[in-house]
């Protein structure tokens, strides 16, 4: 019988403390270190009262926002290490070498890079810039539920937190981004890995799903007066769009997660092979999640693009009510085409033909989406600024990528080509180009509007080519080294394939996108030392059209000392256009939320919970678990959670910065 | 002037890279584009009937793109400015038709082609065809000839010329099988039975790979196909009917047990193992092989998909 001890930690014990494997130990020591550095500073310049205050408790979607951002880059930056362990690993393990990595460790570092990169990097992005700009577009003060937009946030950074502590304790999944089962089941994945997976997705899934309501509602609900659906922002409405696609697919994911921890935990037999289970249904059901996520991730980043297109080549966007159309196309489409990704199945050739079609229609609004955004640049006076470039990055990229993807459709084509590294050259393509590059031109171009300062144009562009230069060297290897017949995933191959010249040359592209990272942090750094001479005084850096470029550079936390009336589109511009500057404005008081802890005191409940639920300790459990409901109560229960900001207090800073405008005028 | 120049020159570097890139694909090795067999060519072709059709929409979109972007740049001030423009019934009804019909021409083809390469579909010829049974392990790759009571780890041979039935499953976690220069891939999944059908009509040696991730050493999971003449194989059959190794419940379960192993045939193959092994997970207790001599399979789990 086992010590009470040993029960009391579940599975845990002091040898799952990762001192074996080189690599994720000088990882965890370098987040450790990192996180000690940040310790020491904050201490050093006594700023813990102000973090907590400003930032750790705010209700400000602008702050979340920034915060989602910063969480993401980091994220990003740990899953771009982990392409290039990836790139390093391929070029070196060929012949009698076995290359860089153990190949358990290779298959946990491209687990981790696929989970890290789409659930936090690039969501976290989204979500950020969704915090960001879209109460400032729909010419609001707010998001509809303040305080489940913080819990969202510290949810997401749970699940964070979480996937990066396997690092240090125990491991990481090895069985590839999704997990499929039976791989992930308990009889061939028998550490915690999965369960790490498992419970990082799940939480950070369930912050997803309830900022996915959070903004539907926020965008019904609460648009300014005069903003009718037609005459949102285009990012708005592809955020609509996100937000309902978000809404119906991460149930989804939800309940297929946690019948696969049943699956691990209780001996259930939902997807095992054998006793009754079928793993080809988790194969169905997370696709049934995970193609909508595609386009939950792309359409912002669609939505983005519009903007940046017609705000940088001073015209309308073309074909309005075109690109509304295309994105509900997509959405409902993005539901029919899941069986795609498994094509290989042998579903017969009926199920295989529908799906196909299904996939080649959705290529037609994103079509439209293209042309329309190429009519918006005819006949105007196209700025190539930063966003600019990464939005005609983004068309050359995208559309390879597309006509890759318009190839897989065709099944029996498919069959030469699933699993193999086309595959993964086409996704990256379609994620980095429509997703990576629409985030960074997004984070560019509001940049000013959160901070109130510019980025160092010169070294975004640099940025730029460095992404997209590396981005064809990684990648066009890729799709030839695919039709060579170079599998995924693989550790090692022999040398009589003549692949390892293509993976030397994508290893390149790899060093070259990091260089591309490199820079865009050191414009984050030099922009922020100069940021007196990029200081943005007027509010309007860009010759904007939409309403988040009317009021001061940053926003102030209320947004809009007094709530805009829009009779257009392009409302801002509408107004320069109209000469109409001075607008007499009526102050009145309004409240405001208050701060509140019990989001981070939320997700540190739930933070327990998922690492006692991966390690099974059951009274660790029980205690998160009911930490969790008392927090929520408690925080239900408290009717004081508002403030009142006077008018006098509003008009008073208002005029500061309408005299600031007037200054520089 | 500067900036003329340097446009030049970097038109110049991906002008000759693309170059570079042309000529090297020319002298590599792609199994995809170099079809060996009837499927992997109608395959490969459909790639091609895809891409080529896809330039219809490709080729508008770069030019558009640059062309927009070199006129209608901020400099020059001498390009039309429409900033009102916003919409044009006709030409955006143009890019919601021609993609349709390009689309449609694609779905016809996506469609029919579906149900002409569904790998269910026996290929027709005159030469009998001849059956492997396909066992996906723990990470090697069982070939099993029932009808000549032969089998072979990691290798198997097929006659030229000869249409080639696999039924496929796994006694592992699931797999995908693949013969780039013969034909696309299938699942091989536990407790189930798929089925694929190639056929080679070269001589030669084809490299096999799994596609899908199945654990540790699943990168070493490969396995190679030859293609030989009538009587060579004859000859290798009887050859492997001699072999000292016999497919038994015992040699099965160590074969079966996780690891790499190295190429071999086996002789006296136990009859009805491989729906056997598709059948035990259908029993509660399924982690041990219930082989018997005379076992008849059943065939309830058998996948039903397909043309059959």
């Amino acid at each position: 019988m086992k010590g009470f001890g040993v029960n009391l930690l579940g599975k845990l014990h002091l040898s799952s403390i990762q001192t074996k494997d080189l690599t994720t130990l000088g990882a965890a020591i370098s987040i450790l270190m990192g996180g000690l550095l940040v310790v020491i500073l904050l201490s050093y310049t006594h700023r813990w009262k102000w973090l907590w205050r400003e930032w750790l408790t705010t209700v400000d979607p602008k702050r979340l926002g920034v915060m989602y951002i910063i969480v993401a880059v980091l994220m990003l930056i740990r899953g771009g290490m982990d392409a290039l362990m990836m790139r390093a690993q391929q070029a070196t393990s060929v012949g009698s070498s076995h290359g860089v990595l153990s190949s358990s460790t290779f298959q946990q570092v491209f687990s981790a890079h696929g989970t890290i990169m789409i659930f936090f990097a690039a969501m976290g992005l989204m979500f950020g810039l969704f915090n960001l700009m879209i109460p400032l577009l729909i010419g609001t003060r707010d998001v509809a539920f303040p305080f489940l937009n913080a819990t969202s946030f510290w949810l997401f950074c749970a699940g964070m937190v979480l996937v990066n502590m396997s690092l240090g304790i125990g491991e990481f999944s090895a069985a590839g981004w999704l997990a499929y089962p039976p791989l992930s089941e308990l009889k061939y994945s028998p550490g915690v890995g999965v369960d790490y997976w498992i419970w990082s997705l799940q939480i950070a899934g369930i912050g997803s799903l309830m900022s996915g309501i959070n903004f539907l509602v926020t965008i019904l609900r609460k648009r300014c007066k005069g903003m009718t659906l037609m005459r949102m922002p285009m990012f708005v409405w592809s955020s609509l769009g996100a937000s309902v696609l978000i809404i119906f697919a991460f149930p989804i994911l939800t309940v297929t997660l946690f019948l696969l921890y049943l699956d691990r935990t209780l001996g259930m037999h939902f997807f095992t092979a054998g006793g009754g289970g079928n793993a080809m249904m988790y194969v169905n059901l997370i696709w049934a999640w995970g193609h909508p996520e595609v386009y939950i991730l792309i359409l912002p980043a669609f939505g983005v693009f519009s903007e940046v297109v017609a705000t940088f080549s001073r015209k309308r966007l073309f074909g309005y009510r075109s690109m509304v159309w295309a994105i509900w196309a997509i959405v409902l489409l993005s539901f029919t085409v899941w069986l795609h990704h498994f094509f290989t199945m042998g579903a017969g050739a009926d199920v295989n033909g529908f799906f196909g079609i299904m996939t080649m229609v959705i290529a037609v609004p994103t079509g439209v989406k293209v042309f329309n955004w190429l009519f918006t640049m005819y006949r105007g006076r196209i700025k190539f600024a930063s966003p600019m470039l990464w939005f005609m990055g983004f068309i050359v990229l995208f559309t390879i990528g597309g006509v890759a993807g318009v190839v897989m459709a065709i099944p029996p084509a498919d069959f030469q080509i699933h699993n193999s590294l086309f595959l993964v050259a086409h996704f990256h393509t379609m994620i980095v180009s429509g997703v990576l590059f629409g985030y960074f031109a997004g984070i560019t171009y509001w940049f000013p509007k959160v901070f109130g300062f510019r980025l160092n144009e010169k070294l975004g562009k640099y940025a730029f080519y460095c992404w997209t230069i590396g981005f064809v060297l990684a990648f066009v290897p890729l799709y030839i080294l695919g039709l060579m017949g170079a599998t995924r995933r693989l550790d090692h191959y022999s040398s009589s394939l003549g692949w390892r010249p293509l993976f030397i040359v994508a290893g390149i592209g790899a060093v070259i996108i990091a260089l591309g990272v490199v820079i865009q942090l050191i414009q984050l750094v030099y922009s922020i030392l100069n940021r007196h001479e990029y200081r943005d005084v007027t509010g309007d850096p860009w010759n904007g059209r939409t309403l988040e470029w009317s009021v001061p550079s940053p926003a102030p936390s209320y947004n809009f000392a007094v709530l805009p009336e829009v009779r257009s589109r392009d409302p801002f511009w509408e107004s320069k256009k109209a000469k109409v500057i001075h607008v007499p404005k009526k102050y009145i008081d309004v409240s405001m939320p208050k701060n509140t802890s019990s989001g981070i005191v939320i997700a540190v409940f739930a933070l327990m919970f998922g690492f006692a639920a991966v390690w099974h300790i059951w009274i660790l459990a029980a205690i998160g678990l009911l930490g969790l409901i008392i927090a929520i109560i408690y925080r239900l229960s408290d009717d004081n959670t508002e403030f009142i900001l006077s008018a006098e207090k509003l008009a008073r800073q208002d005029r500061v910065s309408d005299l600031a405008k007037e200054y520089v005028r | 002037m500067k900036k003329k120049t340097r446009f030049i020159i970097a038109v110049t570097i991906v002008l000759v890279l693309l170059g570079a890139l042309i000529l090297y694909l020319s002298k590599i090795n792609i199994p995809v584009l170099e079809p060996k067999g009837p499927i992997a060519l109608k395959e490969r072709n459909l790639i091609y009937f895809a891409l080529a059709l896809s330039l219809v929409v490709v080729i508008p979109v770069f030019l558009l793109l640059g062309i927009f972007a070199w006129k209608y740049r901020e400099s020059n001030t001498k390009a039309k400015y429409s900033p009102e423009l916003d919409h044009n019934g006709a030409t955006e009804a143009l890019w919601w038709v021609i993609p349709g019909i390009l689309i449609a021409i694609l779905s016809v083809v996506a469609w029919n082609s579906s149900h002409t390469l569904d790998p269910y579909r026996a290929i027709a010829s005159t030469t009998p065809k001849i059956k492997i049974q396909v066992i996906a392990l723990d990470w090697k790759w069982l070939f099993i000839y029932p009808a000549q009571g032969i089998a072979a780890v990691n290798f198997f041979e097929i006659p030229i010329n000869t249409p080639v039935e696999f039924e496929l499953t796994s006694d592992a976690p699931m797999n995908s099988f693949w013969i780039p220069q013969l034909g696309g891939q299938i699942y091989a999944m536990p407790g189930m039975n798929t089925r694929l059908n190639l056929m080679a009509t070269s001589l030669g040696r084809y490299n096999g790979w799994s596609a899908n991730i199945s654990g540790k050493d699943f990168s070493y999971m490969t396995f190679v196909a030859d293609s030989v003449k009538h009587s060579t194989f004859n000859k290798w059959i009887n050859m492997s009917k001699r072999s000292h190794y016999h497919l038994t419940s015992d040699s099965y379960a160590t074969l079966s047990a996780p690891g790499t192993a190295k190429v071999h045939v086996y002789s006296k193959v136990l009859p009805g193992i491989f729906y056997a092994t598709i059948d035990k997970y259908m029993s509660p207790n399924n982690t041990s092989a219930v082989v018997g001599s005379n076992y008849t399979p059943a065939r309830a789990n058998v996948s039903k998909g397909g043309m059959q």
